[in-house]
């Protein structure tokens, strides 16, 4: 039932009522928990930073997700291809035209954007499952004109092309512990805006299209103008994260992991977090990276033990991971660790009469 | 106020809807009511501009319904409920009424993404209507829970809150009332008594307990597989020989 609060805890406003942090304790939480993660790059350890620096801006990327699939309710196969959008607007406007990352990342936002909406045309005719088979088509579309049309620019065969460091206020940004930092400022005002978006008209939308878009229609919402808005929305963001994986890797093109494989892997952190929860994002894919390289570390460990087969036990458990905790998320879990920690805050409200 | 002219609608043969016409004047509570299968959900259905009838035009205030898309419906002033409530269902019920305010809610997805003070006054604005509707359905109680894990009864209620949230001047009620227990269809006749007198709202209803539509109906529409059969206040229909034969059968 509804939300369970102390004896004496009371809103005496709407305003007050509609606080996401309604106490100075979880204003200050908040803030340390920004504060901490910002401190990461001082400690020095590579491994931390490059990994953080990853969660960040697939975050990013899955959040864009989450808004389509997760409140909309439209499947995409196609997010990686956008983040490839995205980087190549980053890289291609900083390296011929010199633009600052001011301008930069918000250009690689819109324009991946507006592909988004290209790919999201076929939602007026067709839902679900055949919508997915619709964005595989950006999947396969798009990294193929990377390699196939203006070589010279898009880096043609080779697949990459180098991408410029940014520079902000004199400093140039080519080490990712300074990277980093850009990324956390965007992943704080993309959370900011979306936590926004959930919670007032165009987020009540969304959901109304997904939970029931006949009757949405009959109060006045337009299902199609608001799939397009998720798919605008998913694709900026896709736009972002690809620009800040591609500045972090100083390379962008389809040799870098933006295939079909990195979409599902978003998908599938997103189905582990939380579909459609704010928090989602965050579970699903610093669970899912760790866990990749939990992975890493036992193939390492398992090709040292039987070097005969060292190549193979290398490369496998990644995929083997995945697909088990993917598979037992949706068996038990299927609402994602989201849901979990909204089951663990009500049971410490409700403590001592929880179980 | 409503003006139905000569619809028909049919689907791959079948015949659901055969030439029905009839008028709804302003501030009444007009039923349709008629067996299964009789066409009732169709015709509001055609109403609020889910089915396109092949025949005849449905005037609304001039708007001819046959014409607008579904979206433009509420806009014009018409609200539904549905015979299988369709409610979000992920969403909380402040949530389902605030969705419902979609059409009045002006600030642009930029300004309430930024969540800067006109949006959040905006958002406090509607807060304030759909919390005076929860507290006339007393629903105001379940306001922050989950539409999805409320019994029955309560959900009917939301989804009335729901189509009232959008202020219509017409409001499409399909079957309030249909699986309730007595005390539960006293309250609902209760609420769209107090609707109709309060928000002087024009009402279509369909339901199947005679004696609640008798009671709380001006005038009654009575459908027999597509086709009008009578139509008049309560009294005439009852003793319309037609409905009788409809109803009972005969001998």
């Amino acid at each position: 039932m509804a939300v369970l609060r102390p004896a004496g805890d009371f809103d005496r406003s709407y305003a007050q009522d509609m606080l996401l942090l309604r106490q100075p304790w979880q204003r200050w939480a908040m803030a340390l928990i920004v504060l901490g993660v910002a401190l990461i790059p001082l400690s020095g350890n590579a491994y931390l930073i490059t990994t953080v620096n990853r969660i960040m801006y697939s975050i990013v990327a899955v959040q864009g997700l989450n808004v389509l699939t997760g409140m909309t309710g439209q499947i995409s196969l196609g997010q990686a291809a956008f983040m490839l959008v995205g980087g190549y607007i980053v890289a291609l406007t900083a390296q011929h035209w010199g633009m600052p990352i001011f301008v930069t990342l918000p250009l690689a936002a819109v324009g991946t954007g507006v592909v988004g909406l290209i790919f999201g045309l076929p939602s007026l005719r067709v839902k679900g499952f055949y919508l997915a088979m619709a964005t595989l088509a950006a999947q396969f579309i798009i990294p193929w004109l990377s390699r196939h049309i203006y070589p010279e620019y898009l880096g043609g065969s080779s697949g990459r092309i180098a991408v410029p460091s940014p520079v902000i206020f004199g400093v140039t940004f080519n080490q990712v512990a300074q990277v980093f930092y850009i990324s956390l400022t965007v992943l704080v005002i993309t959370t900011i805006l979306l936590v926004n978006i959930r919670r007032t008209k165009l987020g009540r939308s969304f959901i109304a299209v997904r939970d029931n878009d006949l009757a949405a229609e009959v109060l006045g919402v337009n299902p199609f103008g608001v799939k397009l808005r998720a798919f605008f929305v998913a694709a900026m963001l896709a736009g972002l994260a690809g620009g800040l994986k591609a500045i972090s890797q100083r390379s962008v093109g389809t040799e870098l992991a933006y295939g079909l494989n990195e979409s599902i892997l978003l998908l599938g952190m997103l189905v582990i977090g939380g579909l459609g929860h704010n928090l989602g994002p965050f579970l699903g894919v610093a669970t899912i990276i760790f866990l990749e390289d939990l992975a890493n570390l036992t193939g390492a460990t398992m090709a040292s033990l039987f070097p005969a087969h060292a190549t193979n036990l290398l490369t496998s458990f990644r995929p083997l991971f995945f697909g088990l905790v993917l598979m037992l998320f949706l068996i038990f879990e299927p609402r994602g660790l989201a849901h979990r920690w909204e089951i663990l805050k009500a049971t410490w409200r409700m403590r001592p009469f929880s179980r | 106020m409503l003006r139905v002219e000569d619809v028909s609608l049919s689907f791959g043969g079948a015949t659901v809807l055969n030439r029905v016409s009839f008028d709804v004047a302003p501030h009444e509570i007009f039923a349709i009511i008629g067996p299964n299968g009789a066409g009732k959900t169709s015709m509001l259905n055609c109403i609020s501009a889910f089915y396109r009838p092949q025949q005849g035009r449905i005037l609304f205030e001039g708007h001819d319904l046959v014409k607008t898309s579904t979206h433009q419906i509420a806009r014009l002033g018409i609200a539904r409920t549905f015979q299988n409530i369709a409610l979000y269902t992920g969403l909380t019920t402040l949530e389902n009424l605030m969705a419902a305010r979609h059409i009045h809610i002006k600030e642009s997805a930029l300004a309430s993404a930024l969540y800067w003070g006109p949006a959040q006054r905006e958002e406090i604005q509607h807060r304030r209507v759909v919390e005076e509707i929860m507290d006339f359905l007393e629903i105001a109680h379940i306001r922050k829970a989950v539409v999805g894990a409320l019994p029955y009864g309560l959900r009917k209620r939301v989804e009335l809150g729901r189509a009232l949230a959008l202020e219509p001047k017409l409001l499409l009620l399909d079957e309030p009332m249909a699986g309730m227990n007595i005390e539960e269809k006293e309250d609902m006749a209760r609420f769209i008594l107090d609707v109709h007198e309060r928000r002087g709202v024009t009402i279509i209803l369909i339901e199947h307990d005679m004696g609640l539509v008798m009671d709380i109906s001006h005038r009654v529409l009575v459908l027999d597989f597509g086709s009008k059969i009578a139509e008049g206040s309560p009294d005439e229909v009852r003793n319309n020989p037609a409905v009788i034969r409809a109803y009972l059968g005969q001998t």
